[in-house]
C-alpha cells in the first residue's frame, strides 16, 4: 500500500525542498520505490536540487490538463533507479492546479510507487492546501526559531482541518523534522532548543538535521545530500528519518559531521 | 436635484438582521381559564413580564382567525403587547395581526408556567472540552459557557468563551472570557505566556501579562481591571 507524504512548513526557506529530495533519495537508497512531486508551480526548485533541470519535458500541470501522460512527465533518477521526479511547471501559477486533477495524478502514482512525496510550496494558499489534500502522512519541517515554529503550528492546524483524511474524521499522521539545528547556538540560547519546539508543537519528532555546509554544497551540485555525501551528519539524519518513516525504532540523535562537544558529552555515536 | 435623491437612496437602503430575546406565552385550552390564570399572575406582580416583548405560541390550541384577534385584544387589554405569533398556519393570519415568527428552538422555556418565573428554570450547564492543542490561526468561539483546553493554546490562536476559560497547557494566544459581559468569568491556565487576556470586555495586553512569573495563574475582573495572581498549589 503506497503512502502519500506531504513535506510542508508554512514558512519559506526552512528546507522543504532539500528535505523532500534527501528523504526521497534516502528511501529509494534503502530500496523503496519513490516518486517526489513538486507542487511549487511557478517557483519550481526540486528539479534543480535533484540535478534534473535539463531533463524536464512535461510537468505536473501538463499531466493534470491531459496534455501529457504521467509516464512522459516522470523523470527517472540516473543515480538511484527506484527514484523518480514529477516536476512542477515553471511558466504557470498555482491556479493551474485543480483538486480533481491532483486527485487523479496522486491516485495513479499510488499504483506505481511505495512512496509519493509531495513538496509543498510555502504559504497556506492553493498550492500548499492541494499538496497536503490527499496525504496520509505529513512531515512538518521546522527551524528552531519562533517564526518557523508558529507557522508550523498553523500548518498543523490546517492538516487537522483541510486534508481529506481529516474531513473523513480520520487523523493524518504528523511528524516533525527539525532542520538547521545548531547545538552550540541552542546551548547559548540563540536558538530554540528541541524541547521548546516539541513542547510548543506537541507533535512527535521524526528527526533532527544539523546545520551543515554539506546540505548547501549538495543543493548546488544538484544532488540530495544522502547521495552526494552519505556519511555527513545531515545525510545520516535523513537516513534515520527515512527508517523511522518506515516504522523502525531508531534512537534520536543529532548526527554531526565530526566528533563534536555534543557527541563527547553524551557519548552518542558521532563519526 | 437628482444627486440629492441618489444620496438618500444610498444611505436609506441598509437592511440589518438582529436577533432579540422575547418571552413566549403558550395559551392552552380552555382559553378562558388560561386568560384567568394570566389575570391571577398580573395581580401578583407589579409589572407582569416587565414590559418584555411577547410572542404567542399557538402550538397547543387550534384557533380561528376571529379567535386569534379576540385573544390578542384580551392580552392587550391587560397591557401585554404581542410582538408576533408562532405556530399558526398562514391562512389564519391577516395584515391586522402581529407577524408570523419562527423560532430556531422547539420546546422553548415558558416562563409563565412555573411559580417564580425564569429563576427556577434550570438550564443545563454547558462546557466545551477541547482535547487537542489549539493551533496558531485557530479561533474557538463558544458563547454558551466555559471552554476547557487540555493542551496548549498557541501564539496566534484565539479563544472566546461566554463563561470561564481553563487551559491545562500553556496559554500563548489570546483568551477572552465572559464575552457577553459576564464579569464573573475567569481565566485559568497552567502556564501564562498570553498575548491578550480579556474578561467581560476589559483586557490586559502582553506587556502587562509579562510582568507576572510564567507559572500557573488565574485572571479575574475587579471593577474594571483584570487582575492576575499565581495559583497556589
Amino acid at each position: 500500500m503506497a503512502k502519500v507524504v506531504v513535506v510542508t512548513s508554512g514558512k519559506g526557506g526552512v528546507g522543504k525542498t532539500t528535505t523532500t529530495a534527501a528523504l526521497g533519495a534516502a528511501l529509494a537508497q534503502i530500496g523503496q520505490k519513490v516518486v517526489i512531486v513538486d507542487f511549487d508551480v511557478g517557483l519550481r526548485n526540486l528539479d534543480l536540487v535533484m540535478g534534473a533541470e535539463r531533463r524536464v519535458v512535461y510537468d505536473l500541470i501538463n499531466v493534470i490538463q491531459g496534455i501529457a501522460k504521467l509516464q512522459q512527465a516522470l523523470i527517472r533518477d540516473k543515480r538511484v533507479d527506484t527514484l523518480a521526479l514529477l516536476p512542477a511547471s515553471q511558466t504557470r501559477d498555482k491556479d493551474a492546479l485543480t483538486e480533481d486533477g491532483v486527485r487523479r495524478v496522486i491516485a495513479q502514482l499510488r499504483q506505481m510507487f511505495d512512496w509519493v512525496i509531495c513538496d509543498s510550496p510555502a504559504g497556506i494558499e492553493r498550492g500548499a492546501t492541494l499538496a497536503m489534500r490527499f496525504a496520509d502522512i505529513a512531515v512538518i519541517v521546522t527551524n528552531p526559531e519562533v517564526s518557523s515554529v508558529r507557522d508550523s503550528d498553523r500548518i498543523i492546524g490546517l492538516l487537522d482541518a483541510k486534508t481529506l483524511k481529516a474531513e473523513r474524521g480520520e487523523r493524518i499522521d504528523k511528524h516533525l523534522l527539525i532542520t538547521r539545528y545548531d547545538q552550540t547556538r541552542a546551548a547559548r540560547g540563540e536558538m530554540l532548543c528541541i524541547d521548546d519546539v516539541l513542547e510548543i508543537l506537541s507533535t512527535p519528532l521524526l528527526g533532527i538535521v544539523p546545520e551543515s555546509e554539506e546540505v548547501l554544497r549538495a543543493s548546488n551540485l544538484g544532488s540530495p545530500v544522502t547521495l552526494s555525501n552519505s556519511g555527513s551528519g545531515a545525510a545520516r539524519a535523513y537516513f534515520d528519518a527515512a527508517r523511522r518513516l518506515m516504522g523502525e525504532n531508531i534512537e534520536m540523535t543529532v548526527p554531526s559531521d565530526k566528533v563534536g562537544l555534543f557527541g563527547k558529552l553524551f557519548g552518542r555515536r558521532a563519526a | 436635484m437628482t444627486s440629492v435623491v441618489d444620496a438618500r437612496q444610498a444611505t436609506a437602503t441598509r437592511f440589518v438582521c438582529r436577533s432579540y430575546l422575547a418571552v413566549v406565552l403558550t395559551p392552552e385550552p380552555p382559553i378562558v381559564e388560561w386568560i384567568a390564570e394570566i389575570d391571577q399572575r398580573i395581580k401578583g406582580a407589579e409589572s407582569f413580564l416587565g414590559g418584555a416583548p411577547v410572542v404567542v405560541d399557538l402550538n397547543a390550541v387550534k384557533l380561528s382567525k376571529l379567535a386569534i384577534v379576540h385573544l390578542i385584544s384580551e392580552l392587550e387589554q391587560r397591557g401585554i403587547r404581542v410582538l408576533g405569533l408562532e405556530n399558526v398556519d398562514a391562512f389564519s393570519t391577516d395584515p391586522g395581526l402581529p407577524p408570523l415568527l419562527r423560532s430556531s428552538h422547539s420546546g422553548t422555556v415558558i416562563p409563565d408556567r412555573a411559580a417564580p418565573p425564569a429563576h427556577d428554570v434550570r438550564k443545563e450547564p454547558t462546557t466545551l472540552l477541547l482535547d487537542k492543542p489549539i493551533r496558531s490561526g485557530q479561533s474557538i468561539f463558544f458563547p454558551d459557557g466555559d471552554v476547557t483546553v487540555l493542551g496548549s493554546v498557541a501564539s496566534g490562536a484565539e479563544l472566546v468563551a461566554g463563561g470561564s476559560i481553563h487551559v491545562y497547557g500553556t496559554l500563548r494566544g489570546r483568551a477572552m472570557a465572559g464575552s457577553h459581559g459576564n464579569s464573573r468569568a475567569r481565566i485559568f491556565c497552567n502556564k501564562i505566556e498570553a498575548e491578550l487576556l480579556a474578561i467581560g470586555g476589559y483586557y490586559l495586553t502582553a506587556e502587562a501579562i509579562d510582568q507576572f512569573p510564567k507559572g500557573p495563574v488565574q485572571a479575574w475582573l475587579e471593577g474594571d481591571a483584570v487582575k492576575i495572581a499565581t495559583l497556589d498549589r
